[in-house]
């Protein structure tokens, strides 16, 4: 799960890293009134959408009077944000993050993962932040400044000391750099982060270190316990069959292509889109309706699939084990009665009772196409489409 | 207590990896609806199933199985070697803990669900043993073990699995029974099937296993079935080459799967080469590998590569 910038500054705020003044706003009124609640004279009005590479893309306006803070703010508000991390259908603009732009001196890099291959956090800093990390990262990724968190005590002192003279800072940073990377390994260990990146953190004339900018990425599976992450989530920065299918504990991906896939297992369902393309189609989605595959969660992966209207045809693809075919047949003839299919449905069933369940689909009355090995069905599948047209 | 290396090479002969039919099992989690349906299959499977833990309800018994509070007891009343956790999430990686200091040196993690964090722990308090007693974690997120026509420690459907020479590794359970019954189909069997699960952080790897079959005079060769994400796949296929004397057939699934969306650079940064199903295809490839063309063609690929050995 993700969250907005000015939701993980509360979460860095909390855990002591210093960061600017600033209010979220949900309209342009109360986007002036939070600029005169904050006071100064120079503002910055920010966009507030699930992804990056908002300032080139328009979602970042420095702002010098009220007018131009209001006019930021309409600007934005209502409209899609695409930049170079959203893809080409973009983010709604609902909520703008208004913020104190006073100078600062000094761009730094600083950014949290759970490294896979570690096994461990990783942290990485860099003497230059903003959008040229990546590239750095490519081309003199030995310049990338890097800590490995020992999970049995956590980050240490010394680590972020290291970290901040290495940066380059004075004294008095160092020792605001120090909370800084302290604190925020904090925030990414006491929310079950994934990912947490500040870019940039700045250092003021003042020796005042800041982080001007915070994305984080949050655990799915820890979020049982993070009650106030799960209070933080805004459902329309994602697809809304996406937020639907997650609703139903299904495992949605959209995609641009016309065979609907409705699937049981991760491996099977990705191999199943594979063997679409491998048959000259295109897969119109990833879904996984998990290891059971009841007839509830099956009906609602049809609804799902069903509702991407360049869906040609939909291949069932179930490997049943414990439920058996027979049961899961009986749960898509179900659905498909109940959903008012208008399009061409292969299935293929395999595993425990498989003879039961295709006879309960030939016996159905429904003219289900089905299919013996995954290469049938999708050889099947993309037939199907190419007589659809 | 059974180390690691005892596991591996057990008995002279009708030897397979990990378990067979006299493995003594403990089912952790045994009184909820899955455990005490999987322990049933188990049993039936042929599995020896000789303990349950849950916490609270020792004392009882499931299908004739003594259930018991802790590990511990569970260890010292039945002499269980290895085990299987059916606890759930929030809770799965102190049942994993508990089992490993309770001395069981095979543990299976079925639960699907643990979090990240859970999991750093859980490896971590793993290194307090030295790597010849360190515990082998299968999981989480996975369908298990089976040794076809000796034991079962998992919940796939054992019918679809025929007994023979072929070792299997996969990520995903259903892309697993998927291979096994392509295999049955021509005729091939399989010595030991391992799912090592789809989780970002995970006990055993596809190289660990690897190893295992490498020495086990039953398999003859080997099928690896991987997915996008990670550098399990390419760690695994660089070993190959230097070290495994069989023949190996890979898979990676995912050729399609969209690219993860993203949130600023920090993933990018770690994970820039090397991760989608493309590039680990070729790296398979380029340690030499034979790599199926589709995932309708396990089989077939596995049946070629025996022929020509």
């Amino acid at each position: 799960m993700d969250v907005h910038e000015y939701q993980a500054k509360e979460l860095l705020a909390a855990h002591g890293v210093a960061i600017p003044p600033g209010t979220i706003a949900f309209s342009p009124d109360q986007a002036v009134y939070a600029a005169t609640e904050l006071g100064g004279s120079n503002w910055v009005v920010k966009a507030q959408i699930h992804a990056g590479a908002r300032g080139k893309a328009g979602g970042v306006r420095f702002c010098r009077t009220y007018h131009e803070v209001q006019q930021a703010a309409r600007d934005m508000l209502g409209k899609r944000l695409v930049t170079a991390q959203t893809g080409p259908e973009g983010k709604p603009v609902q909520r703008v993050y208004i913020e104190l732009a006073d100078p600062y001196e000094r761009e730094i890099y600083l950014g949290y993962v759970l490294d896979r291959k570690l096994e461990r956090v990783r942290v990485i800093a860099s003497k230059h932040g903003g959008m040229e990390i990546e590239e750095i990262a490519k081309n003199t990724p030995e310049e990338l400044l890097q800590v490995i968190v020992e999970p049995a005590v956590g980050l240490q002192p010394f680590q972020a000391r290291e970290l901040a003279f290495q940066l380059g800072l004075n004294l008095k940073q160092v020792s605001r750099a120090v909370q800084t990377i302290l604190g925020a390994y904090r925030a990414f260990r006491d929310c079950d982060a994934t990912m947490l990146e500040i870019n940039p953190l700045v250092v003021t004339k003042e020796d005042k270190v800041l982080a001007l900018d915070a994305k984080m990425s949050f655990d799915d599976n820890a979020l049982f316990r993070r009650r106030n992450i799960v209070d933080m989530n805004d459902p329309s920065q994602s697809d809304p069959r996406e937020a639907q299918a997650a609703e139903h504990n299904l495992n949605y991906i959209g995609l641009d292509g016309e065979i609907g896939c409705i699937v049981n297992g991760a491996g099977l369902a990705m191999a199943t889109m594979d063997m679409i393309k491998h048959a000259g189609g295109s897969p119109a989605n990833f879904l996984d309706v998990g290891g059971g595959a009841s007839p509830e969660r099956v009906a609602t992966a049809f609804r799902l699939v069903l509702s991407d209207t360049n869906v040609k045809a939909v291949l069932v693809n179930i490997f049943a084990g414990i439920n058996r075919c027979d049961w899961v047949a009986q749960g898509v003839v179900d659905a498909v009665r109940e959903t008012n299919i208008t399009v061409p449905l292969i299935v293929r069933l395999a595993g425990t009772n498989v003879e039961a369940g295709n006879k309960i689909i030939a016996e159905s009355g429904i003219p289900i196409i089905t299919a013996n090995t995954l290469k049938e069905a999708a050889d099947k599948a993309v037939a199907a489409t190419k007589k659809a047209g | 207590m059974a180390g690691s290396a005892t596991l591996a090479v057990r008995r002279e002969g009708i030897m397979s990896i990990l378990i067979d039919e006299t493995t003594p099992i403990l089912v952790q989690g045994i009184t909820g609806d899955k455990g005490s349906f999987h322990t049933k299959e188990m049993l039936d499977y042929g599995s020896k199933v000789v303990a349950g833990v849950t916490p609270g309800k020792g004392g009882k018994s499931v299908h004739g199985v003594p259930v018991f509070n802790t590990v511990k007891e569970a260890v010292k009343e039945t002499g269980a070697t290895t085990s299987l956790v059916f606890v759930a999430p929030p809770f799965a990686a102190d049942a994993i803990m508990e089992a490993a200091d309770g001395g069981i040196r095979l543990i299976c993690a079925i639960t699907d669900g643990i979090p990240a964090q859970d999991m750093m722990r859980v490896k971590r308090y793993f290194m307090r043993y030295p790597k010849d007693r360190r515990p082998m974690l299968v999981g989480p997120n996975c369908a298990g073990i089976i040794s076809p026509g000796k034991a079962m420690l998992g919940i796939m459907p054992g019918h679809i699995y025929k007994q023979g020479n072929v070792g299997l590794i996969t990520r995903s359970g259903t892309l697993g029974y998927e291979a096994a019954t392509q295999l049955k189909e021509l005729g091939v069997g399989i010595s030991t099937s391992v799912g090592i699960g789809g989780d970002p952080i995970n006990g055993s790897s596809f190289l660990d296993h690897l190893v295992l079959f490498d020495k086990d005079p039953e398999t003859v060769a080997v099928l690896i079935i991987g997915e996008i994400g990670g550098p399990q796949e390419a760690e695994a296929s660089a070993w190959i080459k230097e070290n495994f004397s069989k023949p190996v057939i890979g898979f990676v699934a995912g050729l399609t799967a969209p690219k993860g969306r993203r949130m600023g650079h920090a993933g990018a940064i770690i994970s820039s080469t090397g991760d989608s199903a493309a590039e680990k295809t070729e790296i398979m490839r380029s340690y030499g590998l034979t790599v199926a063309p589709s995932p309708s063609e396990f089989g077939e690929t596995v049946a070629k590569v025996l022929k020509r050995a």
